[in-house]
């Protein structure tokens, strides 16, 4: 979708606007529609004509809006989370247990939109596909939305202990992963790029893989010294939390796909979280 | 807003398209004296189903359904070339008697015509002309099996007599239906049929489509795209006379692949 403005004469009257002539001369089926094409990044969605109805053009721009500041809060509101835990801030913690309400409001709006543009305007195709990928991503936003702030409660929970060292880092690592896969999901879903959408649902079996060795770790932890239990098992939940989140952004990135391509991706993710079936004997 | 079809009904619709159609055309040119309507328009239309035509007004959607039942043939300067055959049978064969083929591909138009006469005869004149009624009895028959086939004998039946310009349009229309279904034939061609009627009577209208479908081969042309939607299994864009894609419907509202179908249906600069 172009959100660049055409000069205002040229939207009202299309034959006065500088673009190259978008209709063809009468041509064969198979001839696609001639428009000279800039070079653009690899998967990116050609740019669209605009709507002839102004309001709904508007109303497709304000969606991406509110989606880009909902995933803006998100991503804002899980980096402080992560350092709630790191830094054992409680202040922090609650400032991002209550921003979520925001994230959880914003859903709601964006939820009420798209339900009044499918009654109102009815949307097909690509418009369709957009509508539908709104109320998608709007749903898994809202639950990292929901899963910092269990991060962040976490963190209030675990305030006063001391954390290990080793433990604290591979848990930011996976952090700061899990954080970059978000934010490069909503740059790709900002650009209608699926080919980096594609990438970041390759990549999250590296933050399945981190949360593997992290499981492990925390149960030795464990074992060494029941007086870690509480402790771990927070962690272990905090871990979980991330891992999820990449799981949510792995979504995200299929409805990128999904809205740029008009079809599913066809193969099954490569997943590496075995915990399920992980089991640790005593010996 | 879509209608859902299974993937199983979007396989025999595929099927019935390239395996079994009823209608295909091939290499389908019209010109209107030097101006040329239709650009090489090559479709297969499938048996049971309905195909949708869509496009922007004067892309030559109307045109082409209209070499179906040889209509052209009433304008003296249209001058068709290509070939359509109904069941594999050339219908621009000179040797095939017009008023037979008109009588297998039935029409309903835009606006609601019926004769001006009593409702029974309007349903009644075709079987009548065609010999398709012995006695009264079965012409009788036939009336009230037409008018059930289009959900309009619970309305009309006890004022048979009256006159048919004096139901309401959405009536009217299914009249207009009612005397085209009497006729049994193979292919119901539809022209804008629910553009004069209000959405209850378009209700009705699409609700009899989705019936008739059953036993006939429908084509409807329609401005309103949830219509095509609504009441078809496959849909063609025309644009500029030209046939620019053919597919499922479920595929052409939600993943069209030519710009220009995208740019018409979502209501784009095109």
């Amino acid at each position: 979708m172009t959100t660049d403005r055409k000069p205002l004469l040229g939207g009202f009257m299309p034959w006065l606007s500088p673009r190259p002539a978008a209709k063809p001369a009468p041509a064969p089926a198979s001839a696609p529609t001639a428009i000279a094409v800039a070079e653009r990044p690899k998967g990116e969605a050609e740019p669209m004509n605009e709507h002839i109805v102004k309001s709904y053009e508007e109303e497709l721009a304000l969606l991406d809006r509110k989606i880009a500041q909902m995933g803006g809060l998100a991503e804002h509101i899980l980096g402080q989370s992560f350092d709630a835990l790191e830094r054992r801030d409680p202040q922090l913690a609650e400032q991002v247990v209550k921003s979520d309400k925001q994230i959880d409001q914003l859903e709601r709006d964006i939820e009420e939109q798209v339900i009044s543009m499918i009654a109102r305007r009815q949307p097909l195709a690509d418009d369709l596909r957009h509508v539908m990928a709104a109320l998608r991503i709007t749903g898994d936003l809202e639950r990292i939305g929901d899963l910092a702030k269990n991060i962040a409660k976490r963190a209030l929970a675990i305030a006063h202990e001391s954390h290990p060292k080793p433990l604290m880092t591979g848990l930011r690592h996976m952090g700061e992963l899990a954080l970059s896969q978000l934010k490069d999901v909503l740059d790709a879903y900002a650009a209608r790029n699926a080919d980096r959408a594609l990438a970041v649902w390759r990549e999250d079996e590296n933050i399945d893989s981190m949360y593997n060795s992290l499981f492990r770790e925390l149960l030795t932890y464990m074992m060494e010294d029941p007086r870690n239990i509480g402790l771990s098992t927070h962690l272990l939940f905090g871990a979980k939390n991330i891992e999820r989140v990449g799981d949510h952004t792995t979504n995200i990135a299929e409805t990128i796909h999904f809205l740029v391509k008009g079809v599913n991706i066809a193969d099954d993710r490569p997943k590496g979280d075995d915990t399920s079936s992980t089991l640790f004997s005593k010996d | 807003m879509l209608n859902v079809t299974t993937p199983e009904a979007n396989r025999a619709v595929t099927r019935g398209n390239t395996l079994d159609p009823k209608v295909v055309a091939k290499d389908v040119n019209v010109y209107y004296g030097e101006k040329q309507a239709l650009f090489d328009v090559t479709v297969n239309i499938p048996d049971r189903g309905v195909m949708a035509f869509i496009g922007p007004s004067g892309c030559g959607k109307s045109t082409f359904l209209r070499c179906i039942n040889r209509m052209n043939d009433t304008i003296p300067i249209c001058r068709v070339t290509g070939k359509i055959t109904i069941d594999d049978e050339d219908i621009y064969d000179p040797a095939l008697d017009v008023v037979q083929l008109r009588a297998r591909v039935g029409m309903v138009f835009q606006k609601p015509n019926p004769f001006p006469k009593s409702i029974y005869e309007n349903v009644a004149y075709g079987p009548r002309i065609h010999g398709l009624a012995a006695t009264k009895a079965e012409l009788d028959h036939i009336v009230q099996s037409s008018l059930e086939k289009a959900a309009l004998w619970k309305e009309v039946k006890d004022r048979l007599n009256d006159p048919g310009t004096g139901l309401s349009g959405g009536q009217q229309q299914r009249l207009c239906i009612a005397r085209a279904v009497a006729v049994s034939p193979e292919v119901i061609l539809m022209d804008e049929p629910c553009s004069a009627l209000d959405p209850i009577a378009t209700a009705k209208v699409e609700e009899l489509i989705d019936e008739l479908k059953k036993n006939f081969c429908i084509i409807i042309v329609t401005h309103s795209m949830q219509q095509a939607a609504r009441v078809s299994q496959r849909t063609a864009f025309f644009h500029l006379g030209v046939l620019v894609e053919e597919g499922a419907t479920n595929d052409i509202f939600t993943n069209p692949k030519d710009q220009r179908t995208q740019d018409y249906i979502t209501g784009r600069f095109g």
